[in-house]
């Protein structure tokens, strides 16, 4: 298994990355899509950090910014309408919105790799699976094609796929959903990278098949140490893998903590509100609480706090000053101006 | 005495397999939905859950008429629902509804809202005539919790959550005693999903309505369902009170699918048992012999392959169609 080779293979070259820094850092990220109705500011200051062989859970609705965060530390958002207009990423320290493209491919697969929700959409019909997987491996590892064949044929092997042999001249109509999705993390693994980006994995599969990839995830994390970013709108899935958790509201990261505080005591009413709106399969009860009316449009976001025509504890402040992030302890952040109170509370 | 509004027996649609472009020919079927019996009782919401493929939305279409049946029959309030023609027929179509799962296509986007949910009334004039609709459909977005002032926006100023509104809207103009809710909050986001729920349970309550509620979410069925009808490969693997198939289910696959379910609770992270199944559900064109569930069944014997189990009280209180049935609890 050439799994622990991996480790060194971007950071050995250029001056920029620095052994010590985490692995992936998004620093104070801002971005705006500039469209014809107006300027829409999607992410509002953004930061997080992962590190090698942890798994950062971003949890949001649609139309959060979880999925353009990842877009722009892959470097594959669309410009335009996507404006960076401020902030870095780091990646063992080495500011890649500072890269050159050149660079920004390097780190692209080999460093950083991603996958996304709909497997189906993201292969290429006309291409068998095992030649996009061997593309990459002959274009960015030199590898003759018979040597990325017998590549490939492992990776499929790795993630798990019945007769990786014959699978790997078939095209991807001709998989399942779960082997579809199984057939992109093969090709997101193909470069050993040392980060993982998994935009909804298993939103369009189903719970038994779920299961089947998130633990299948967790495996080659584990193996590799890789850093894993799961992006995510099911709370169920957080609460079974993630170390630590973001929770985005409004292009805005409202709420950071490790899994177990935040699900015991959420520090925003937004996260709580979150979780008290879940049907349980554990527990049955009559009225689900709701969280009133609608995420607001970010080519308007309200001034203040962007939650608070939504929070039910709203006061005078929320509706003028932008709650900073407290820090409730260690490796617990909320953007609340009450956030000590809620935690505090009952 | 029970009082049942819709009793199905041995429904079985089949779809052909064709092949060839000038001489078609069949070359099998798929058995989307291979005899499938239950009872819906007035006032209740039947919940039917499975994975994708194992046929609960073509049962939703052969219950709404869309679909002719290829074998079994059902009766609605007594009378053969598929036997009907003519005035009875339309009596039937205002009397069962139905709510899509994507509230982005489901809607016209060339219609105003006041059109989408009038129409029925065009369809079904004794309803309501002609001078009162406009009311009627103020009325009816009022109901379901929009502002009837946008009775002349389009589908696209409106959000997902929105929209499916309008939509139930639409299924409640003709005072239907039956909705089928085919995934009706699967595309909706968490908060939202927690909304539209609430407005299905409290119409329930208002109008006395039935549903059959068609999900792959089991946590949304539990919270909204009196009886649960688990479905596999186009049959029900088991039936019962949705506390009987969630607190003492018996048949391995509903078993597999509970413990599946991710639980919002890192406390119990790695202490749930959780049963993997391998692979993926077979194909409909060609089922597996006997029961349908043994190639993935962890129990299975040679008896699994060569007799099809029944769907009959075995060891718990609620029918279960599996030889080696036995209680396991799963749910935390």
């Amino acid at each position: 298994m050439p799994t622990n080779t991996a480790q060194s293979t971007v950071d050995s070259e250029g001056a920029g990355p620095d052994p010590a820094a985490p692995l992936l850092e998004v620093d104070d990220l801002y971005v705006e899509f500039r469209t014809r109705d107006g300027v829409a500011k999607v992410l509002n200051g953004v930061s997080y950090r992962v590190e090698a062989g942890e798994t950062l859970a971003v949890l949001g609705e649609s139309g959060s910014g979880k999925s353009v965060t990842a877009q722009t530390v892959m470097g594959i958002l669309d410009m335009p309408p996507g404006h960076i207009t401020g902030g870095a990423i780091r990646f063992h320290g080495e500011n890649l919105l500072a890269a050159t493209d050149r660079r920004r491919r390097e780190v692209r697969g080999s460093g950083i790799a991603m996958i996304f929700q709909d497997a189906l959409s993201a292969l290429n019909p006309v291409f068998t699976v095992g030649f996009q997987i061997e593309e990459q491996l002959r274009i960015r590892r030199g590898m003759s094609r018979k040597d990325a064949r017998k590549r490939a044929v492992e990776l499929l092997d790795l993630v798990k796929i019945p007769n990786a042999k014959g699978r790997v001249r078939q095209y991807p109509h001709e998989f399942s959903g779960g082997m579809r999705q199984r057939a992109m993390i093969a090709m997101s693994l193909a470069l050993d990278p040392e980060m993982l980006i998994a935009d909804e994995p298993t939103t369009a599969l189903d719970v038994t098949v779920q299961a089947q990839i998130m633990d299948l995830l967790k495996e080659i994390q584990v193996e590799r140490n890789m850093g894993l970013i799961l992006i995510t709108h099911d709370l169920g899935v957080v609460a079974e893998v993630a170390d630590r958790i973001a929770v985005m509201y409004a292009g805005r990261i409202v709420e950071q903590s490790d899994a177990r505080s935040l699900y015991r005591k959420p520090g925003h009413p937004y996260t709580l509100a979150l979780l008290d709106s879940l049907p349980r399969l554990d527990l049955k009860g009559a009225e689900l609480n709701t969280i009133k009316g609608l995420p607001p449009s970010l080519l308007n976001v309200p001034p203040g706090c962007p939650f608070h025509p939504r929070c039910p504890r709203v006061e005078d402040v929320c509706k003028t000053d932008v709650p900073p992030q407290h820090r409730l302890m260690p490796g617990r952040l909320s953007a609340c101006h009450f956030a000590e109170e809620l935690i505090a509370g009952d | 005495m029970t009082d049942n509004i819709i009793e199905v027996r041995d429904l079985v649609k089949h779809f052909p397999v064709r092949v060839g472009v000038l001489f078609k020919h069949t070359v099998g079927h798929v058995r989307a939905v291979d005899g499938v019996s239950f009872d819906l009782r007035r006032g209740e919401t039947l919940g039917v859950v499975g994975e994708s493929g194992c046929g609960k939305s073509t049962l939703a279409q052969v219950l709404m008429r869309l679909e002719p049946p290829t074998g079994g029959s059902a009766t609605f309030e007594g009378r053969d629902m598929f036997a009907m023609k003519g005035a009875e027929l339309r009596k039937l179509r205002r009397d069962i509804q139905i709510v899509l799962q994507d509230p982005y296509t489901s809607l016209n986007p060339r219609m105003t809202v006041g059109d989408i949910v009038g129409e029925p009334f065009e369809i079904h004039p004794e309803v309501a005539p002609k001078g009162s609709r406009a009311k009627k459909v103020r009325d009816l977005l009022d109901v379901v919790g929009l502002n009837p002032e946008h009775i002349n926006r389009y589908p696209h100023q409106f959000s997902g959550g929105q929209r499916q509104r309008i939509g139930i809207a639409r299924a409640l103009a003709l005072r239907p005693k039956v909705i089928v809710c085919d995934e009706p909050v699967s595309a909706l986001d968490v908060s939202i999903q927690a909304q539209v729920m609430n407005l299905l349970g409290d119409l329930q309550t208002e109008f006395g309505l039935s549903y059959v509620f068609i999900a792959h979410d089991l946590s949304v069925v539990r919270h909204l369902s009196d009886r649960v009808a688990v479905m596999y490969l186009g049959k029900i693997v088991e039936i019962g009170t949705e506390q009987e198939i969630y607190e003492h289910p018996t048949h391995p696959y509903t078993q597999a699918l509970l413990s599946a379910v991710p639980v919002p609770d890192p406390e119990l992270r790695g202490q749930r048992k959780v049963i993997r199944l391998e692979g993926d559900v077979p194909s409909p064109v060609d089922p597996p012999s006997g029961c349908r569930f043994r190639t993935r069944c962890w129990k299975a014997q040679d008896i699994c392959a060569e007799e099809e189990p029944a769907l009959i009280t075995r060891v718990a209180a609620h029918p279960s169609a599996c030889h080696f049935a036995e209680e396991k609890s799963v749910v935390p």
